[in-house]
């Protein structure tokens, strides 16, 4: 079973964010780098599915060079390579990046069984560039998998929905979405960070489009508050959020 | 004309919906709304009351579940044939994942969970929209480039307003035209509760949430104790799942549930901003935490600044005493 995970590199923001003084971008300079959330969980997944059925995992991400960082901290974890599309590091908007993405899918040899996303980006989500893939491709597409069966090339696929488990299945070549909560990630071992530097990643470089969706500035999100007013320390202040509490109507 | 897409699960109504219609009215005059399957055409009624004057139904044998890529191709065959300005929907997992679908078929931009929408006030000028990104801690101002405004309406960002005098809408049978393919992905089943309980995060009116302070997997039971007496449910931080304390369907945050309670009581969580993704749509946030400088207190309308093992109980003992007077 051949097998393509997508990721993106971005900054592993804490509780505040700073911008960069033209307020287009998150200011980096303090910040750690990692993969989003959910591709973790991929990443997991298709190292899992290689074990079981033997096979190929490919890394595909778009991004600065420095994005070798996450792909050499994947193929640690147990991918086999990694094509890297290299831009200066500026967002590319989502149908840009689709389309990047396809080409580089299609220019490959490999006829891939799975491609599988993270069910968003932490940094844009703009919960789109899965499905545009699916689309070019003529692939169907299963999105937020929390829990994934394969079998005779057909995926089932359990998605979580408010209270509700759905079922869906689809049969292979397809491209699947996954969820945190779906496997728990394993940490690269010693001698998988040693072969992590003798993996192959493909540097291209793709060619920029004008953006459809184009961003103009970021602005951080107000607070909701301003601020907790602080009720006392300890046990001693119990009383007063009892006190709050019948003020919001949650005690009568 | 704006048209909405009014989402609803084998016949019940989406509320993120009415939110996405009353999104709509604040910047067209005329709204239409469309639902997907049979099973949704008994909502023509609420989305008259808020506002929609035309109710399209899409009528197709195969219609008879949730088939994302059906809807993207259903949206693209009533736009040919209604020619709107925009198209919205709820900025919820169905409502993204659709009009993507949508976007992907058109090859046109979409703008996703917009809290603000201007349309294009001519042929030569974009549509502005400002959406969220990084789990809404921080807004985007975009322009789109597109004569078609497909966007998703952040939840949360609009209150649901019914209109005065509520709109009695034409309703339209629409019979789109799709191929086995374009049904191939749909739900076959479904699992059954994926919560433990009654009370699930998405509907409970009080969310008792336990961090990393909590300390380990029993010290949740005072923390289920508070809950239940408040008739309210447990929720926790990613750390706890991670650890394996709790039960992944419980974590608030932006990889877990986003969650909008009454009363969100965070005890022994500093605040990741993923959590904070979560669970800042909240009517009050109240947090217990030993440090005073912990991020949470910047999101939180009330505070007290101490030991969770020893402020829990006391609160569950005085809480007692209330309810018993």
């Amino acid at each position: 079973m051949d097998i393509l995970v997508c990721l993106k590199r971005v900054p592993l923001a804490g509780s505040t964010f700073l911008l960069t003084p033209d307020s287009r971008d998150v200011d980096t300079n303090h910040l750690a780098f990692g993969i989003s959330p959910h591709e973790e969980n991929a990443v997991e997944a298709g190292v899992q599915l290689i074990e079981q059925m033997g096979g190929s995992l490919t890394l595909l991400t778009l991004g600065s060079a420095d994005a070798e960082e996450q792909l050499r901290s994947q193929l640690a974890i147990g991918a086999s390579r990694a094509i890297l599309l290299e831009t200066d590091g500026e967002d590319w908007d989502p149908q840009a990046t689709a389309s990047a993405l396809v080409e580089a899918i299609q220019s490959e040899e490999t006829k891939f069984d799975l491609l599988l996303f993270g069910a968003e980006s932490a940094d844009n989500a703009g919960y789109q560039i899965h499905i545009r893939i699916a689309h070019a491709l003529g692939l169907p597409i299963v999105t937020n998998v929390k829990s994934m069966k394969i079998e005779n090339g057909v995926a089932r696929c359990e998605r979580v929905v408010g209270t509700q488990r759905e079922i869906y299945e689809t049969p292979l070549p397809a491209v699947i979405t996954v969820r945190d909560g779906l496997n728990i990630p394993r940490y690269p071992s010693v001698p998988g960070r040693i072969q992590a530097r003798k993996k192959p990643i493909d540097h291209k470089k793709p060619t920029p489009k004008v953006p459809k969706l184009e961003k103009v500035s970021l602005s951080v999100a107000p607070s909701n508050t301003g601020g907790a007013k602080v009720l006392g320390n300890g046990a001693e202040a119990v009383p007063a959020l009892v006190e709050v509490l019948q003020t919001i109507g949650i005690l009568a | 004309m704006i048209l909405v897409l009014i989402d609803h699960d084998r016949g019940e109504l989406d509320p993120l919906s009415l939110r996405a219609l009353t999104a709509a009215r604040k910047i067209s005059d005329e709204v239409q709304a469309v639902v997907i399957g049979e099973a949704g055409s008994s909502l023509s009624g609420i989305a008259g009351e808020y506002g929609a004057s035309a109710f399209h139904v899409a009528t197709h044998a195969g219609l008879t579940d949730y088939a994302p890529a059906a809807s993207g191709k259903v949206l693209q065959q009533l736009i040919a044939q209604l020619n709107p300005v925009a198209v919205l929907a709820a900025g919820s997992p169905r409502g993204n994942e659709q009009l993507a679908h949508l976007a992907a078929l058109m090859d046109l931009p979409m703008a996703a969970e917009c809290s603000s929408i201007t349309l294009s006030t001519g042929a030569d000028s974009p549509h502005l929209v400002t959406r969220a990104r990084w789990a809404a801690n921080l807004l985007e101002e975009a322009n789109v480039h597109s004569d078609l405004l497909i966007a998703t309406v952040l939840a949360f960002s609009v209150e649901a307003e019914p209109l005065s005098p509520p709109l009695v809408p034409t309703v339209e049978k629409f019979t789109p035209d799709l191929s086995d393919r374009d049904l191939q992905v749909k739900v076959i089943d479904r699992g059954g509760d994926a919560v433990r309980g009654g009370v699930t995060l998405a509907d409970a009116k009080v969310i008792v949430s336990g961090g990393r302070g909590v300390g380990g997997p029993e010290g949740f039971t005072a923390l289920e104790e508070l809950a239940s007496l408040l008739e309210g449910t447990v929720g926790c931080s990613r750390v706890v799942t991670s650890a394996g304390w709790r039960p992944h369907a419980e974590q608030v945050g932006q990889t877990g549930t986003k969650v909008a309670p009454d009363l969100y009581i965070a005890a022994g969580i500093s605040g990741a901003m993923q959590h904070i993704a979560g669970c800042k749509n909240s009517k009050t946030i109240v947090a217990i935490n030993t440090d005073s400088e912990a991020p949470i207190l910047a999101y939180a309308d009330y505070a007290i600044i101490g030991d969770l093992h020893k402020v829990i109980p006391a609160l569950t003992a005085a809480i007692k005493e209330a309810k018993g007077r």
